[in-house]
C-alpha cells in the first residue's frame, strides 16, 4: 500500500487529486451536508426575523472583539472568583505545554477528551500521546476518526466523510469485534468501551463553545453526554478555548445557542447544554475538584488588530459554511489539508499555519458567496478570500507566468485600440484550434468541456453597423 | 396622446470584455430589447474590461488601473443609467470598486457616482423601467441558472423569472439547486480545474433533471462554462443569455 499524502495544506493539489474522482466519498459528503442543510432550513423557519438574529449576532460579536482585552480581563476575574485557574497561551506550543504539565502532575491511566477544534488546532491529542499519555476522544465522531488515525473532516461532524459500512469495517478491524453497520450497535460498543475510560480518568479535557465574561461560565453544547462525563467525572477539568469565544453575558448566550444549534445541526437546542462555573463547591455532590481554563491566542491578536481579518474572529464554529460550500462538497474536509476546512478554514488557516504553506486555500473557491449567505454571524467570508488573494499576490507569492500574463492583460486592456487588435488577431487564429464540437479544448479541463471559439465579429464591430443603420 | 411628453431614459452600455469578444450577439440583443422598451442607448467604444479577472486573482494594482480607465469613461457620460448584460461585472463596479480595491481619493468619488447608475440588465428592466413584458415570443422549456454575483451581491432572483414568464410560448421550469454555483469563478476554473469540473458536473445534472431544452441566466460567463460541457457531451440542451431570449420575436 502506498503511503497516504500527509493531510497538510501545502499538499492541497495532491489531496484534491486523490479525492475528486472518489464518487463514494462525494456521495457520503453530499448526503450528510444535504441533510444538515435541510434540517437547518426547517428550524430557522421558526423565526420570521432570522436575518435580524444574524445581524444581532454580528453586532454582539463585533462588540466583544472590539473590546476583547476588557472582556478577557472580566472573564478572568469572574472565573477566578468562581475557583477556576485561568492560563493564557500565546501560541500552540505554549498551550500544549500548559496542558501537558497539568496532566503529568495529576497522572492517571488515561485522559478523556471531548470534541474540540481548538485542541485540534494546537495538535494536543498527538502531543499527549507522543508523551506517553493515553488520550481518548469520547465524542463518537471523534472516536471514529481517532480509530482511523485521521483528523476530523468537519468542524461539527468529524466523521462525516465515512459511510455506515466504512465505520462498521473500521470497528471490526480496530476493536476486534464482529462486523456490524447498525448505528445503534456501533454506538453501544463505543459507549461500553468509553465508559471504562471515563471511570478511570483523573483528567478530562474539553473545548468551549462560549465563555461568559460576567460570570466566568463556560458553555459547552453536545448531543451525546460525553462532555458531561469528561468535564464532570474526573478530578481535573482542563478547558481549552480560543480567546474569541467570549460573550458579554447570559442574555447574549440565549441568542448564540439559537444561532449555533440551528445553523450547525438543525437543532433548536442540542441535547445537552453544560454551563460550568468553576469547580465543585463544598455543598455540591458532582463536579471536578479543579477547573483549568487555557485561553489561546495563536494569531488571534493579529486578527483582532487587522480590519481585514477581524471578522473571521466572529466565527462560532457551526460548520454551516462547509455544508453549503460546493467546493467542500466536492473535496471534503480532508481535501483542504487544514484543521479548519471549508470556507472559514480557508480564511483562518493562513493565520494559524502561515501564508506560504496555506497559499492554495484562498484561491480554491469560485467566490460564489454561499458561505457568507448562510453564516449565522454574517462573516463576509468570500470577501475575506479576495483580500487574502491580494495579500498573497502582493507578498510575491504568485507564479511568474501568472504575473506576466496579468501584466500583458493590463497593457492590452488599458489601450482600447490594442484591445480591439488583440481580439481581431485571436479571431483570426482560434478557428484553427476548433475541434469536434466546434469549441476549443483546454488541456486542464481534461476533455470535460470546451471553450467557445470567438465569433467573426466583436460587439464593437456589430455596434458600428447598428449605428450606421440608425 | 400627442400632447404627452414622454421622458426618454438614456442608457450607456456597459459591455463586458467577454461579451464584446465572445458573445457580441448577446450585447446586440440587449440593445434591441432596450430600444424596444423605449430607451435611448449610447455606447462608448473606449471601454475594454472592468478589471474583474485581475481583481479576483489578487492583482489589485492591475485591476485598479482598469477601474480608473472604466471610471474615466463612464463618469459624466450624461446617461442616467449604465446597463450591463452581466451581474458579475455590475458587481465589480457597484461592490468591489468600493473598499476592497482601495482607489485613489479622486477616483473614489467617481466610483461613488458611477456605482449609483450601474444596473444589471434584467434588474434595470424590472426595477427601474417597471417592465415585465418586453413583447418577446420564444417557444421552449426554459430553466434559469442563478449566477452567484447577481444573486448574492445584487439580489437578482425574481427579475429574470418575471421577464421570462411574460414571454409568449415560453414554459419556465425550475431546476433543483438553481442557486448552486456552476464552478466557473474566472481563473478558479483553470487554477483548480478539477474542482471546477466537479461542480459543473452537478450543475449539468440538475439541468438535465429539469427537462428544460434551454438554460438561461444573466451572465454569459456561467453559461459559457455550462455550455462547454453540454456540447462536449452532446446533450440536447442549449444555453442562451436572457437577452437572447427576450430579443426573440414570433416568426
Amino acid at each position: 500500500m502506498s503511503t497516504p499524502t500527509p493531510i497538510v495544506p501545502e499538499h492541497f493539489k495532491q489531496l484534491v487529486g486523490e479525492r475528486i474522482h472518489d464518487d463514494a466519498l462525494r456521495g457520503n459528503i453530499r448526503r450528510a451536508t444535504r441533510t444538515s442543510l435541510e434540517k437547518r432550513l426547517a428550524v430557522i423557519s421558526d423565526y420570521d426575523d432570522w436575518e435580524e438574529l444574524r445581524s444581532l449576532g454580528y453586532d454582539i460579536k463585533r462588540h466583544v472583539i472590539d473590546h476583547l482585552p476588557y472582556y478577557l480581563k472580566k472573564f478572568e476575574h469572574a472565573a477566578a472568583a468562581a475557583g477556576a485557574v485561568v492560563h493564557f497561551a500565546t501560541d500552540a506550543a505554549e498551550a500544549r505545554e500548559i496542558v501537558h504539565g497539568l496532566a503529568v502532575q495529576r497522572g492517571g491511566p488515561v485522559i478523556v477528551k471531548s470534541k474540540s477544534m481548538t485542541t485540534e488546532e494546537i495538535g494536543l491529542t498527538h502531543a499527549l500521546e507522543d508523551a506517553g499519555i493515553r488520550t481518548v476522544e469520547t465524542d463518537l465522531g471523534e472516536y471514529i476518526v481517532q480509530l482511523a488515525k485521521e483528523p476530523p473532516s468537519h468542524i461539527t461532524a468529524p466523521a462525516l466523510h465515512k459511510s455506515r459500512a466504512e465505520i462498521g469495517r473500521l470497528f471490526a478491524d480496530m476493536l476486534g469485534i464482529a462486523y456490524t453497520d447498525d448505528p445503534e450497535e456501533l454506538t453501544a460498543i463505543a459507549r461500553r468501551l468509553l465508559r471504562e475510560d471515563f471511570l478511570a480518568a483523573d483528567v478530562g479535557i474539553s473545548g468551549v463553545n462560549f465563555a461568559i465574561a460576567e460570570s466566568g461560565t463556560l458553555c459547552i453544547v453536545e448531543n451525546e453526554g460525553n462532555v458531561r462525563l469528561s468535564t464532570g467525572l474526573p478530578k481535573t477539568h482542563i478547558a481549552v478555548m480560543g480567546m474569541e469565544k467570549l460573550l458579554p453575558d447570559m442574555e447574549s448566550l440565549g441568542l448564540f445557542l439559537n444561532l449555533l444549534g440551528r445553523s450547525a445541526t438543525g437543532q433548536r437546542l442540542t441535547c445537552y447544554t453544560s454551563l460550568i462555573t468553576g469547580p465543585r463547591r463544598p455543598n455540591e455532590r458532582d463536579g471536578p475538584d479543579e477547573v483549568h481554563i487555557v485561553i489561546l491566542d495563536n494569531g488571534r491578536s493579529r486578527m483582532m488588530r487587522d480590519p481585514h481579518l477581524r471578522e473571521a474572529l466572529f466565527c462560532i464554529r457551526c460548520g454551516a459554511c462547509m455544508n453549503v460550500c460546493p467546493v467542500y462538497q466536492s473535496i471534503g474536509g480532508h481535501g483542504y489539508g487544514s484543521v479548519y476546512s471549508g470556507p472559514i478554514g480557508s480564511i483562518i488557516t493562513p493565520v494559524f499555519y502561515g501564508e506560504k504553506r496555506s497559499r492554495a486555500l484562498p484561491f480554491a473557491s469560485s467566490l460564489c458567496g454561499a458561505c457568507a449567505e448562510i453564516c449565522p454571524v454574517k462573516i463576509d467570508i468570500h470577501h475575506h478570500l479576495l483580500w487574502w488573494r491580494k495579500s498573497m499576490v502582493g507578498s510575491g507569492d504568485a507564479p511568474r507566468s501568472e504575473r506576466l500574463m496579468m501584466r500583458i492583460f493590463l497593457a492590452i486592456s488599458r489601450r482600447p485600440a490594442l484591445f480591439d487588435l488583440a481580439g481581431r488577431i485571436a479571431r483570426l487564429f482560434t478557428p484553427l484550434l476548433r475541434d469536434g464540437d466546434g469549441g476549443i479544448s483546454v488541456p486542464v479541463w481534461r476533455g470535460s468541456r470546451s471553450f467557445p471559439a470567438p465569433p467573426k465579429k466583436s460587439f464593437k464591430q456589430l455596434w458600428r453597423h447598428h449605428e450606421q443603420r440608425s | 396622446m400627442s400632447h404627452t411628453f414622454v421622458r426618454i431614459v438614456h442608457v450607456s452600455l456597459f459591455i463586458p470584455c467577454l461579451t464584446d469578444q465572445l458573445f457580441p450577439e448577446t450585447g446586440m440583443n440587449m440593445v434591441r430589447v432596450l430600444e424596444r422598451v423605449g430607451v435611448r442607448v449610447t455606447y462608448d467604444r473606449r471601454q475594454t474590461c472592468c478589471g474583474q479577472p485581475a481583481f479576483n486573482t489578487g492583482y489589485h494594482d492591475e485591476s485598479r488601473r482598469l477601474a480608473m480607465h472604466f471610471l474615466d469613461i463612464f463618469d459624466g457620460d450624461g446617461a442616467e443609467y449604465i446597463v450591463a448584460p452581466s451581474g458579475s461585472c455590475a458587481t465589480m463596479v457597484t461592490v468591489f470598486y468600493g473598499d476592497l480595491l482601495s482607489l485613489p481619493p479622486e477616483y473614489r468619488e467617481k466610483a461613488g457616482r458611477v456605482r449609483e447608475r450601474v444596473r444589471e440588465f434584467t434588474s434595470f428592466l424590472v426595477d427601474i423601467m417597471h417592465v415585465e413584458d418586453v413583447g418577446a415570443a420564444f417557444s421552449s422549456r426554459v430553466t434559469v441558472h442563478d449566477s452567484c454575483h447577481a444573486l448574492r451581491e445584487l439580489h437578482i432572483k425574481q427579475q429574470p423569472r418575471t421577464l421570462l414568464r411574460a414571454v409568449r410560448g415560453l414554459q419556465l421550469v425550475e431546476m433543483d439547486e438553481a442557486e448552486r454555483c456552476c464552478g466557473f469563478g474566472g481563473t478558479f476554473s483553470v487554477k483548480h480545474a478539477d474542482i471546477s469540473t466537479a461542480m459543473l458536473e452537478e450543475k449539468v445534472a440538475s439541468i438535465e433533471r429539469s427537462g428544460a431544452a434551454v438554460v438561461t441566466g444573466v451572465d454569459s460567463s456561467c453559461l459559457m462554462q455550462i455550455d462547454g460541457m453540454l456540447r462536449r457531451r452532446g446533450l440536447p440542451v442549449r444555453t442562451m443569455h436572457i437577452a437572447d431570449i427576450l430579443a426573440s420575436e414570433a416568426a
